[in-house]
C-alpha cells in the first residue's frame, strides 16, 4: 500500500469530511487527493492555531474534522489546543508529518522534531507512531472514534521515514 | 458609547443568527445583555472567534453567523482575514468592536489606535463598514462576507461572570443547531 494512499483511505473510513490544511512537502500528494475530494471541505490556512478554531466551528456544524500540518505547526498551536479544544472537548484528528526525525535533511527541523512527542505527552494527548501504511491506516481509520471517546485531540505522527 | 452599548446596539438587530463571542468582557456583557442558545461564548483561545465563525459558516451554509470579535482579538489573529475572505462564507458577517485597548486586562492601548482595521479589510477586498454607515440587518442578508468596524470608546461594564461550564456553552448551542 502507498504510504499517502493509507493516510487517505484512512480518513475516509474515519468519516473525516473537513480538512484544514498547512502543507508540508511529506504531505503534498495527500493534499491533492483531499482537494480534489469533493465529499471533504478544503480548508488551506496561514497559521496552524486558526485552523484549530476552524475545525471547532466545523464541529458544531456536524461535520468531523482534522488537521493536516507538520510537527511544527503543534508549537504555533498549543494555546488553542488547551484553551478552545480541550477546555470544550472538542474531538480532533491531527495527522501530522514529524519532521526532524531519522533521515531529516534539514538541520532546522530537527529541535522541534526531537521534542514533538515530548510536548504531545506533557499536553496528555494520545499519540501514535505508526511505521508502515498498513499500521497508518488502522491508526487513522481508529482516529476519529479514539477522540470522541477521550474528548481530547489525538495526533498521529509519520516521521521522515514513513513516507 | 463603550462596548456594552455596542453589543445592545447589535442585538437589536439579532433575530435567529448564530453568534460566536469575543473571549472576556465581551462574552460576559453579551451574556448579561441578551443570553441566548445561539450564542458561542469564548472563555479561552484568544483571537479565535472569527475562525470558529469560518468553520460553523462553512458547515452550516444555511444559517447566518455573526462574528463579535475585538480589535486587540483580530491583531492576534490577521491571518484570518485573508482566510476568511479567501474561502468567502457568504453567510458570515463580522463585527469588530474597536475600543484601543486590550478591555479585559486593563486597558492597555493596542495599535489600533496607529492602524485602521477598516482600512486592512478593505485592502484584502472585503465588503467592509464602518457601523454608523449601516443597516446591520440590510448587511447580514446581502449575501456578501461582510466586516464591520464598530469604533467605541474604552470602559467595561460589570457584567458578572458566565455560569455556564464550556462544555454547556457547546452542548446547548449545538442542541439548538439540531432543532432545524
Amino acid at each position: 500500500m502507498d504510504s499517502t494512499d493509507a493516510i487517505y483511505n484512512g480518513l475516509k473510513q474515519a468519516g473525516i469530511d473537513f480538512i484544514v490544511s498547512v502543507p508540508c512537502i511529506n504531505l503534498k500528494k495527500l493534499l491533492k487527493i483531499i482537494d480534489e475530494d469533493e465529499e471533504i471541505t478544503h480548508v488551506p490556512v496561514t497559521r496552524e492555531e486558526e485552523g484549530i478554531g476552524i475545525c471547532a466551528g466545523a464541529y458544531m456544524g456536524f461535520n468531523k474534522p482534522a488537521i493536516l500540518m507538520q510537527n511544527s505547526g503543534l508549537g504555533n498551536s498549543i494555546n488553542a489546543l488547551k484553551s478552545l479544544t480541550e477546555l470544550y472537548e472538542f474531538p480532533l484528528v491531527m495527522i501530522m508529518s514529524h519532521r526532524g526525525t531519522e533521515g531529516e535533511p534539514i538541520c532546522g527541523q530537527v529541535p522541534m522534531g526531537q521534542s514533538t512527542p515530548d510536548i504531545l505527552k506533557a499536553m496528555n494527548f494520545k499519540y501514535e507512531t505508526p511505521k508502515t501504511p498498513e499500521e497508518a491506516l488502522e491508526s487513522v481509520k481508529n482516529s476519529w472514534n479514539l477522540t470522541n471517546n477521550s474528548k481530547k485531540p489525538v495526533a498521529i505522527l509519520l516521521d521522515v521515514k514513513y513516507w | 458609547m463603550i462596548r456594552k452599548d455596542a453589543i445592545e446596539n447589535i442585538i437589536e438587530n439579532i433575530e435567529d443568527e448564530l453568534i460566536i463571542c469575543n473571549i472576556g468582557v465581551p462574552s460576559k456583557e453579551l451574556h448579561a445583555i441578551k443570553d441566548r442558545p445561539e450564542n458561542f461564548y469564548m472563555i479561552g483561545s484568544m483571537g479565535l472567534a472569527s475562525s470558529i465563525g469560518l468553520g460553523l459558516a462553512l458547515t452550516k451554509p444555511d444559517k447566518k453567523i455573526i462574528v463579535i470579535d475585538g480589535d486587540g482579538s483580530v491583531l492576534m489573529n490577521l491571518g484570518s482575514l485573508v482566510t476568511v475572505f479567501a474561502q468567502n462564507p457568504t453567510n458570515l458577517t463580522w463585527i469588530v468592536i474597536d475600543n484601543g485597548v486590550y478591555g479585559s486586562t486593563g486597558n492597555q492601548e493596542t495599535y489600533a489606535q496607529k492602524i485602521d482595521l477598516l482600512e486592512i479589510a478593505k485592502s484584502i477586498g472585503f465588503d467592509a463598514h464602518n457601523w454608523e454607515d449601516i443597516d446591520l440587518k440590510e448587511i447580514i442578508n446581502n449575501k456578501k462576507c461582510s466586516f464591520i468596524k464598530f469604533n467605541v470608546e474604552s470602559g467595561n461594564s460589570d457584567a458578572p461572570n458566565i455560569d455556564l461550564t464550556p462544555i454547556e456553552i457547546k452542548k446547548r448551542f449545538m442542541d439548538e443547531l439540531k432543532k432545524n
